[in-house]
């Protein structure tokens, strides 16, 4: 087999067998989504009221409205966890094994982005079959058609995370990164409330949200659940995750980024 | 030329001079032992010599590639054993050096008899489907060195390999990688802070602050003198 591929099957299955071997971390990775879906959305259905907007044919409630914002959140966690335990923690070990494999770096970078994010959507048809269980379901091709959009947006997830643990140095630890980045990616998006209702308050905050790269991917995964295809959502979707790709590249190109710090 | 060569090396972490012209040459079958205190220089060293980051000046070259210009070719030649553990401590012995293969390009049935093979080398094979997490500490550090032999390379580095381990182990470790040198013709540069790890017959770099003060025979070296108590004089020298 190509040595390409043998890495990427290397490092995928690693992904995997690490996941089997850690399952608090996949119930814990779990526990967030599901709280927000039977807690948080309960409390806000009665708050908010949303018209009819595609994908969706008919008045939805809010609970089905926040699934797909969700499933985003499950990727932007995830991806920012494993990539910046990559650097900050235990994991550096690992990440210099990484680094001294003869094959070039960007396909190492890229093979770890698609172990992460296959956990990742593990994850999410996890999440999606508990939503199964309190009664949303979606359309059943939506379950195969998001398959595709989920690793799309898992890689740009991650390829973000690699990009801003190579390339930022005070974002030392996770509780930074949680407050400046996941935190106001995952507001400032379409993940908790449609952009017209954002607009109703503020059209700047609006206007950021239709920027955020994680708008695209929740909104992408949004009309892949229904079965439809948002083709400027992914195609800014894989744009960004091209920018980031090369931001990390660029980040852990053996010359500049984080690397140089010591130890 | 084969072996490893290091020329005029130097690395700044802003305005501090990591290391300073740093220079020398390790031939096959050479055990070289690269002594320093702590915060010799000796990990930077070894993140240049892995390419974790590039020095602005000076070449390194690895079985005859040069790490700068033909870095993948010089990095499939080279073996790391690194001072952090960086095996899966869920995974078996076994897996962990088949995903260190694979990442080589190695697989099936090449990568299997290559497993097998360096796991021989250092008495491991027994342990093969042993998780790494039931493994004592010489063990662990045994699995890793197994797993730096696995891509066939001609030249070992090893930072800090016996750091953590109890005497019996750490001398065990130096015995099995002075025979990988003498025995199979690697080229080893094996850093540590302890001379006792040091034999006559190794080529012995002493790295101080930055520099290297001494680059020789051990034996000739360290003279009528404990190898430690030379270490020490010369260290301690260096620092008036």
């Amino acid at each position: 087999m190509n040595a390409y591929l043998t890495a990427l099957r290397a490092i995928v299955l690693r992904e995997a067998l690490r996941f089997v071997h850690q399952r608090e971390r996949f119930i814990a990775a779990l526990v967030r989504p599901l709280v927000w879906l039977v807690v948080f959305a309960a409390g806000f259905r009665a708050a908010l009221g949303l018209s009819i907007t595609p994908p969706y044919q008919t008045y939805i409630t809010y609970e089905i409205y926040i699934v797909p914002g969700l499933c985003g959140m499950i990727l932007l966690f995830n991806g920012m966890q494993s990539a910046l335990s990559l650097v900050f923690d235990r994991e550096m070990g690992s990440m210099r094994v990484l680094l001294i494999s003869p094959l070039p770096r960007w396909w190492l970078l890229i093979c770890r982005l698609i172990g992460a994010s296959a956990i990742s959507i593990l994850q999410v048809y996890t999440f999606l079959l508990i939503a199964g269980l309190f009664g949303i379901t979606l359309p059943w091709h939506g379950y195969l058609l998001v398959l595709p959009v989920l690793l799309l947006g898992g890689i740009m997830l991650g390829a973000l995370g690699l990009a801003l643990s190579s390339l930022i140095k005070q974002l030392e630890n996770f509780a930074g990164v949680m407050n400046f980045v996941i935190f106001p990616m995952f507001f400032l998006s379409s993940a908790l409330y449609p952009l017209w209702k954002m607009a109703e308050s503020s059209a700047l905050l609006r206007d950021i949200c239709a920027l955020n790269p994680f708008t695209h991917a929740v909104e992408a995964i949004r009309f892949a659940l229904y079965g439809q295809l948002n083709a400027s959502a992914l195609a800014l979707t894989a744009l960004w995750a091209l920018i980031f790709i090369g931001l990390a590249v660029w980040g852990y190109d053996p010359a500049r980024g984080m690397m140089k710090r010591k130890g | 030329m084969s072996g490893l060569t290091v020329s005029d090396i130097s690395y700044n972490y802003g305005a501090k001079r990591a290391l300073d012209g740093v220079d020398f040459a390790v031939d096959p079958g050479t055990f070289c032992a690269l002594l320093g205190p702590n915060g010799a220089g000796k990990s930077t060293l070894f993140s240049l010599l892995t390419r974790l980051f590039t020095a602005p000046s000076g070449r390194i070259t690895v079985a005859g590639y040069d790490l700068a210009s033909d870095p993948r070719r010089a990095l499939a030649q080279m073996g790391v054993v690194f001072q952090q553990p960086t095996l899966d401590l869920d995974l078996s012995v076994h897996r962990n050096l088949s995903y260190f293969a694979a990442l080589h390009g190695l697989s099936g049935r090449e990568a299997a008899s290559r497993i097998d093979a360096a796991l021989e080398r250092l008495d491991m094979i027994e342990r093969a489907s042993e998780r790494v997490r039931n493994l004592n500490g010489g063990h662990r550090r045994r699995t890793e060195i197994a797993r730096a032999l696995v891509a066939n390379p001609s030249v070992l580095l090893l930072d800090e390999a016996s750091v953590g381990l109890d005497a019996a182990a750490r001398r065990s470790i130096t015995g099995h990688v002075h025979e990988l040198s003498k025995n199979d013709g690697l080229t080893v540069l094996w850093a540590t802070h302890l001379a006792d790890e040091v034999f006559d017959d190794d080529q012995l770099l002493i790295l101080h602050r930055g520099q290297l003060l001494e680059n020789g025979r051990a034996g000739d070296l360290r003279g009528d003198m404990a190898l430690t108590d030379y270490f020490l004089s010369r260290t301690a020298e260096g620092a008036a």
